[in-house]
């Protein structure tokens, strides 16, 4: 005859989940009066908020004609990041790929290097460039070049390591040396991964673009900046509906031609 | 035949893989100039182990090998390289970039004869461009020159393979399953093909099989392998029916790859 096990203490009252319950709250609460957080003063900073969201609602039109050039300058700061951080991406991508570089040595440095540049925030690259080089744009193109960089030599040595092995075969079988097969045998399997990773981080930047020229780095977020500064709420809106516009726009192009090229 | 000059000799070479596998167990075995050497044995005897120690894709653990009476085991860089151009291999999967054109794939059978600069920036001989259509005549797919190597059938790709391998103008032909992918009809055409040029260009041919028959219908020798050992090696004209039992270990059954 069947008997049912019986269960345990522990499992009869679910020991485990309150105990973590508990636990979670008591960190929460912990976290909220180390940092001074009071949640509170979310909910009577609404009005503000609506205050705000309120002379949004009402867009000084006349600003667009003054936002289509930095708008322009945003998309074009993407753009040059995007390409030369990719392009510096490439060889640095197959030096990472397990499957290319049997040298344990080489690969470990070259990906601690890739690890080092992802792990530095873009706005804190921009906060830095713009010291460097000064306001503009020249440094969000910077930024965005190392950015895109980080971004786009991870995702492409692990395309790399995907790859069919036989051509590589193949061409090491016909006396090739290293540079032809990857030239021959690599990158022609992974062209076009390639294009859609770049098409990717271009729609990224496009995006943290609007944002990096809050630091000064050049395009429409320095429009964003001096607008709040100036409490003109109504030319705001005109900025974020421009970025808005840009980022669906570029989104929905990028997303057309990646599928494509599936 | 029988008394040619050697150009390919192992001599004592033993394979044993990290994991402690047995790949080849003391493999002493020559073969001359112009022979059509199918090895047989069953699925894990050495055979590909066999093939690719011949052009070094892998290293043998020791033993010496000779391409044409030099060492391709000890050879280095670009004498290695100079060593492989002679030897072409075909494939069970072709091998083809299957993205580029078929043109392109045939020409990679050439970069061994150029400086990797030149090459990267497509500077192809117009002699070595003709010389690629010609190759792909020869199989008889000169019209698939531009198409893209994925549009091909898989024995149309695997005779694409052909056309890549005949660009390194090889004085032996390495074939690894070549047919083990391709049904009957086309099985044939690309076992004619490397019997043509085995004929008419005196190229050295080794071939790795599952088939008994075809062993029979186009080598001139044979030789088997087990367990990594070598167990049989004949003339064509000595092999009798019942000496792949032996080679298979009491079992004469075709056995076939997925």
């Amino acid at each position: 005859m069947n008997t049912i096990p019986k269960k345990s203490f522990a499992q009869k009252w679910h020991v485990k989940a309150i105990v973590w319950t508990v636990i979670v709250l008591a960190l929460f609460i912990a976290s909220c009066s180390v940092t001074g957080v009071d949640v509170g003063v979310f909910l009577t900073g609404f009005n503000q908020f609506m205050q705000i969201f309120y002379e949004m609602l009402k867009p000084d039109w006349s600003y667009v004609p003054f936002t289509v050039q930095p708008i322009i300058q945003t998309i074009q700061m993407a753009l040059i990041g995007t390409l030369i951080g990719s392009i510096v991406a490439v060889p640095f991508s197959v030096l990472a790929a397990r499957n290319i570089v049997t040298n344990p040595a080489i690969r470990g440095i070259i990906r601690f290097i890739l690890n080092l540049v992802r792990t530095l925030p873009d706005l804190m690259l921009a906060a830095i460039f713009v010291a460097v080089v000064g306001i503009g744009p020249m440094a969000g193109v910077l930024t965005l070049a190392i950015f895109s960089f980080g971004m786009i030599s991870k995702l492409f040595y692990e395309a790399i390591e995907t790859i069919d092995m036989g051509p590589i075969e193949a061409l090491t079988a016909a006396g090739a040396t290293k540079t032809q097969v990857v030239w021959f045998a690599v990158l022609p399997q992974v062209y076009n991964h390639f294009l859609s990773y770049f098409l990717y981080t271009f729609e990224i930047n496009v995006r943290a673009s609007t944002i990096l020229g809050y630091l000064g780095a050049g395009g429409i977020g320095e429009l964003l900046q001096r607008s709040l500064g100036q409490f003109r709420y109504d030319r705001t809106a005109i900025v974020v509906i421009g970025t808005f516009i840009v980022v669906v726009v570029v989104d929905t192009l990028s997303n057309q031609l990646r599928e494509r090229l599936q | 035949m029988q008394e040619g000059t050697p150009i390919i000799e192992f001599k004592n070479v033993n394979k044993v893989y990290p994991n402690g596998t047995v790949g080849l167990d003391n493999i002493n075995l020559t073969i001359n100039k112009g022979e059509f050497v199918v090895i047989v044995g069953l699925s894990g005897a050495g055979k590909s182990t066999l093939l690719r120690a011949a052009n070094r894709l892998h290293d043998v653990s020791d033993g010496e090998i000779l391409i044409d009476g030099q060492s391709i085991v000890s050879a280095k860089g670009k004498q290695l390289r100079e060593v492989r151009r002679n030897i072409a291999m075909i494939f069970q999967n072709f091998n083809l970039v299957k993205r580029s054109t078929v043109e392109k794939n045939i020409l990679n059978g050439r970069v061994g004869y150029y400086p990797t600069w030149k090459t990267i920036f497509g500077l192809f001989s117009a002699a070595d461009k003709q010389q690629a259509a010609a190759n792909l005549q020869r199989v008889n797919l000169g019209e698939k020159l531009y198409s893209r190597a994925d549009e091909l059938s898989g024995g149309q790709q695997q005779r694409v393979a052909i056309a890549r391998a005949l660009m390194q103008e090889p004085k032996i032909m390495l074939a690894d399953e070549p047919i083990a992918s391709l049904d009957p009809r086309t099985t044939m055409m690309v076992m004619d093909d490397l019997k043509k040029l085995n004929e008419e260009l005196g190229i050295t041919v080794v071939v790795n099989l599952h088939s008994v028959s075809l062993a029979k219908q186009y080598a001139s020798r044979v030789v088997g392998l087990r367990a990594g050992k070598l167990v049989y090696d004949k003339q064509i004209g000595d092999v009798q029916d019942g000496d792949f039992d032996e080679i298979y270990d009491g079992k004469n059954q075709e056995v076939k790859e997925a």
